[in-house]
């Protein structure tokens, strides 16, 4: 299949993206930004399918499209309808309009610049380095990393390092939302047909993340995705008005929370006990290890991503199972 | 043979879903422009399904085919009926 | 064969622009919902003929997901009003 024949679609994708992205920018309504930011994410997903890229199609899908959407309409109900400049804290140009706009166009002409400078550098790398240089060595040490992805095993193998690192990330993230306090409250209950789709929505989310775990080791998938469908999961059960999003409690949960971190720590210390480098896999424990850490990344990152819609510590479920059986009962009669 | 059916398939795919397109462009109102929505969701994705799982002649992919269009139908038909519920809800302001 | 696939997907991608007028047009939320939905099937659609364009096998997983998260994002959108606990 030749890139020519494609050109009018790319083109047509690319002007979509781009007409999406500056419509979601440009309206002053916060839910119709929102609604346009999901559209944008999905299309956006195509086109890294279309860049032959599934792992980060599949991120995408799940993060950009479904998570943040959904993240992002929960907080503009909280928000005022129209993004006034009375309403956001705007500076205000009093009598100094001048200055205003001379500070845009110097802060344009400066992007504009960096931008270029950037380009002209990522050109000048590209023409001099073989192009190959890359996808050739991570070709010749995949039979020994353990997995048949190229992708998983530069995530979880070559470049374990940094995969630890942005687990690290995550964490603190997650540490600063549980700054934030208690949870947001909770949505009310759903009526038969959101109840419906709830029913093979969830089951179906969470056999899907197992499929990716799995599957990440020899085609697109890895833990990062399977992370962001369990928490889809929860994510659906929270709005269909739940309270057992299926967090575990206190201790356990904070346990979970750690687990990517640690799993990964503990396997890489355990590693240099015996004498190995810092996350140096035998090859023969490979895929079994990278399984272990993508397993215990898997369920820290749906936790994080959960606990970020939440928007803090979730409540205790005993008063509200409690509160849940009183509803039912009076809704029975 | 079989590629003509799967062409055929393919193509009244796209047009029931082009279709759809319209209608959700030229109907008046939010509740029938549910109408067309669901129309490009169900027929016009589920014959481009049946005409590319008759093209691949793999029957895994066939069931893969058929998930993913199962799922969009349950999927839209929820979603267009939650989305018109809301915008009535927000109408009569209750 | 290969001509076909990429008309159809020229086609989606025409309805997808069409789908894209009613999100920037349509008067209110819901309008731009249910837009959102129709593009959220032609991406669908697309990535099922790119997955025989292209010979990627991946990209039937990814249409799946798209297709299950495009649904927990309609189902966002109708989660009704957030409620106080009493």
């Amino acid at each position: 299949m030749n890139p020519a024949s494609l050109l009018v679609f790319d083109v047509l994708l690319l002007l979509s993206i781009v007409g999406l992205a500056w419509a979601s920018l440009a309206t002053t309504d916060v839910r119709r930004s929102v609604i346009l930011f999901i559209a944008f994410g999905l299309v956006l997903a195509v086109a890294w399918g279309r860049l032959l890229a599934p792992d980060v199609a599949l991120a995408e899908a799940a993060i950009g499209a479904g998570l943040s959407g959904a993240l992002l309409l929960a907080a503009a109900h909280r928000q005022p309808r129209l993004l006034t400049p009375e309403s956001t804290n705007a500076p205000r140009n009093h009598g100094a309009a001048g200055a205003g706009v001379v500070l845009r166009w110097a802060v344009t002409l400066l992007c504009t610049a960096l931008a270029g400078t950037l380009a002209w550098a990522l050109l000048h790398v590209f023409s001099s380095t073989p192009h190959d240089m890359l996808p050739g060595a991570i070709s010749a040490n995949l039979a020994a990393s353990g997995v048949s992805n190229p992708v998983t095993a530069v995530l979880l193998n070559f470049r374990a390092y940094d995969t630890l690192l942005e687990l690290a990330v995550l964490l603190t993230a997650v540490l600063g939302i549980f700054a934030l306090g208690q949870a947001t409250p909770g949505y009310q209950p759903a009526g038969p047909v959101f109840d419906g789709l709830v029913r093979w929505l969830v089951p179906v989310l969470i056999l899907t993340a197992g499929y990716l775990l799995w599957v990440g080791a020899h085609a697109p998938g890895g833990a990062f995705q399977a992370g962001a469908m369990l928490a889809a999961a929860g994510v659906v059960l929270r709005l269909a008005g739940r309270t057992d999003t299926g967090l575990p409690e206190g201790f356990v949960l904070r346990i979970v929370m750690a687990a990517g971190v640690g799993v990964f720590l503990l396997v890489g210390l355990a590693l240099l006990l015996l004498g190995r480098p810092f996350l140096g896999y035998p090859p023969a424990w490979a895929g079994a290890l990278i399984l272990l850490i993508e397993t215990a990344a898997m369920l820290s990152i749906a936790a994080t991503l959960l606990l970020a819609f939440l928007g803090g510590q979730p409540e205790s479920t005993g008063v509200k199972a409690a509160a849940d059986r009183q509803r039912e009962e009076i809704s029975q009669c | 043979m079989i590629n003509i059916m799967s062409a055929i398939l393919i193509l009244a795919g796209v047009f029931f879903y082009l279709a759809g397109s319209i209608g959700l462009l030229r109907l008046p109102d939010l509740y029938s422009r549910l109408h067309a929505l669901t129309k490009a969701d169900n027929l016009g994705l589920g014959l481009l399904a049946a005409g590319l799982s008759l093209h691949s002649q793999d029957l895994f992919i066939m069931l893969k085919l058929l998930l993913v269009w199962l799922a969009v139908l349950a999927a839209s038909a929820t979603s267009a009926h939650l989305i018109a519920r809301q915008a009535r809800r927000q109408e009569t302001g209750s | 064969m290969t001509e076909l696939f990429l008309l159809s997907a020229l086609g989606l991608m025409l309805g997808l622009f069409l789908g894209l007028l009613r999100v920037l047009l349509g008067p209110g939320v819901g309008d731009r919902m249910l837009a959102t939905q129709l593009i959220g099937t032609a991406g669908v659609g697309m990535l099922l003929l790119l997955n025989v364009l292209l010979d990627q096998p991946a990209l039937l997983d990814v249409a799946l997901i798209l297709a299950l998260l495009a649904a927990v994002a309609a189902a966002a959108f109708t989660g009704q009003q957030q409620t106080q606990h009493d």
